[in-house]
């Protein structure tokens, strides 16, 4: 019989996103030499996610994660356009849409998440668009090629991004969103008013405290989108983001213990020893927060791959990282390190209407006012800084931190 | 084609050929070499590919100042410093040898 740990473990990961591909080709790196079985539901191979929001209107959309070639060298067997239909834990085998079965003595759940939808009467009309997939980011393509005016359903980075990749290429934008404001989620309020700025700079209309009731179409296409207080939006096309459902069906079926995700502990372990989860699909422990949280970025996926193939092989738990996130609007290169806490003190550095500027946001009830995130524009050494400065979980001067003259050098080291 | 030396923290050394147009951080993850992350996948948004350039630098352009402000704030940052997505392999290269350093993560 094979131990769990065992370098001839037989793995299984279901699911081929970032996680699943990022975990196999750890596996090998770090000489695991039983079987691998990549299974993936869409028919392309894995591929790189960010730029379908981000770059979806020119260039190659089909950026592989790893040449097709990859997996033959590696030896790792990958199944394209397969659906696992169970799991049978006892007998450590998954049953799949075809018939088959393939047994494990590692299964690691990397199913990833899916567009939530919008229970609205016309949302099954052609043009009503979500995005998550390739096939998802040519139909955008080609809308957005079309000049159809477009209207996003939330604001949050997707919708930010695709909006301005819209308006780059003429096309007419209204964001509707719920809430009072855009990246109500993730973002910090201040933020939320740079962005808002920004984006109606390039005349992106955003409509804040706003849903859309009702989509009406002509021949069966989306015509026309109508919200709660009346009013109603001409369009040729909507993209629906908001927000993505953890796709933990499969986990939940077999009984493991899912809570909108699937609940790991903070090495990818769910509640049987033999199953892993890891990415989108996990409800996850970020240690710098204590909090258990559903994590939906790539930096998150990496990391949790790295968990993953640390158990399969029998090495330490890696040191755990600090949450970032990147995103590309217009000319502005965001990139995000760390939770935004409640009711933070925010220290501005740099001009926003310079379009090169870090917002540090202190957690008073963290190590008396220690940085818990940064979100920074065209500033990458302020997001460094800002990352290690979260890692390090130590106080620092506000009015330091905001003085231009003081490198980021004597703050992070001082 | 270019070859590339990778030198790696376990104190081995790989030589690699890697199409002109393709990255040094191209040819390492096509062969799976550990220590390049590249999370990003190229678009110079994290710094999970830095490497040391032992000889060839000659042979790339200079860093973006968005490529150097990554790099500033790197674990253990030299003057040799780059991003390996940044450099790209022209059909005239040869002699570039890089070490990886184990801290991309």
């Amino acid at each position: 019989m094979t131990e769990p740990g065992g370098s001839d473990a037989q793995v299984v990961v279901v699911g081929g996103g970032h996680a699943g591909t990022a975990l196999v080709g750890l596996l090998r790196q770090q000489g695991h030499r039983g079987p691998i079985t990549l299974f993936g539901d869409e028919v392309d191979y894995p591929y790189h996610r960010p730029p379908l929001s981000k770059k979806f209107a020119d260039g190659q959309l089909e950026q592989w994660l790893r040449p097709p070639e990859f997996y033959r060298d590696q030896d790792i067997a990958v199944r394209l356009g397969e659906q696992i239909t169970r799991i049978d834990r006892p007998g450590r085998r998954l049953h799949t849409a075809s018939g088959e079965t393939c047994g494990y003595d590692y299964l690691v759940l990397a199913t990833g998440a899916r567009p939530r939808t919008i229970p609205v009467p016309g949302a099954d009309l052609a043009g009503v668009l979500a995005l998550r997939t390739l096939a998802d980011a040519r139909l955008l393509r080609k809308c957005v090629a079309e000049g159809r005016t477009l209207v996003i359903v939330g604001g949050g980075y997707i919708g930010l991004e695709v909006a301005a990749v819209a308006r780059a290429n003429g096309v007419a934008v209204t964001i509707v969103e719920r809430e009072s404001r855009v990246l109500a989620r993730l973002g910090s309020p201040r933020l939320s008013e740079i962005l808002t700025e920004h984006h109606r700079g390039h005349d992106v209309d955003i409509v804040t405290d706003a849903q859309v009731v009702r989509l009406d179409g002509r021949d069966n296409e989306v015509r026309r989108a109508v919200l709660d207080d009346g009013t109603s939006l001409d369009c040729g096309a909507v993209l629906v983001a908001v927000g993505a459902v953890p796709r933990d069906e499969l986990a939940a079926a077999a009984g493991l213990r899912c809570a909108k995700g699937i609940v790991v502990d903070q090495r990818t372990r769910t509640s049987d020893p033999h199953i892993l989860a890891i990415g989108d699909a996990t409800r996850r422990p970020v240690t710098l927060t204590n909090a258990v949280m559903r994590l939906e970025s790539i930096p998150s996926a990496t990391e949790q791959a790295g968990q993953a193939a640390a158990v399969i092989t029998g090495r330490a738990e890696p040191t755990p990282e600090v949450p970032w996130f990147w995103s590309d609007q217009y000319d502005l290169r965001l990139k995000i390190a760390g939770l935004v806490p409640g009711n933070p003190v925010t220290v501005t550095r740099g001009d926003p209407a310079s379009g090169r500027f870090a917002l540090f946001h202190l957690d008073s009830a963290r190590q008396g006012g220690a940085v818990a995130a940064v979100e920074s524009a065209n500033s990458a050494a302020d997001f460094m800084a800002g990352k290690k400065l979260i890692g390090a979980a130590r106080s620092v001067d506000p009015d330091r931190l905001a003085d231009p003259s003081i490198p980021l050098r004597d703050i992070v080291a001082p | 084609m270019p070859t590339v030396t990778y030198s790696l923290s376990d104190g081995s050394s790989h030589d690699v050929d890697v199409p002109s147009g393709q990255s040094v951080m191209d040819g390492s993850v096509r062969n799976n070499l550990p220590g390049i992350v590249a999370e990003c996948g190229g678009s110079c948004s994290c710094a999970t590919c830095h490497v040391f350039v032992e000889t060839g630098m000659n042979h790339f352009d200079e860093a973006t100042d968005e490529e150097r402000d990554l790099l500033e704030f790197a674990d253990g940052a030299l003057p040799n410093s780059r991003l390996s997505c940044q450099l790209i392999l022209r059909p005239d290269t040869e002699g570039v040898r890089v070490t990886v350093p184990d801290t991309n993560s």
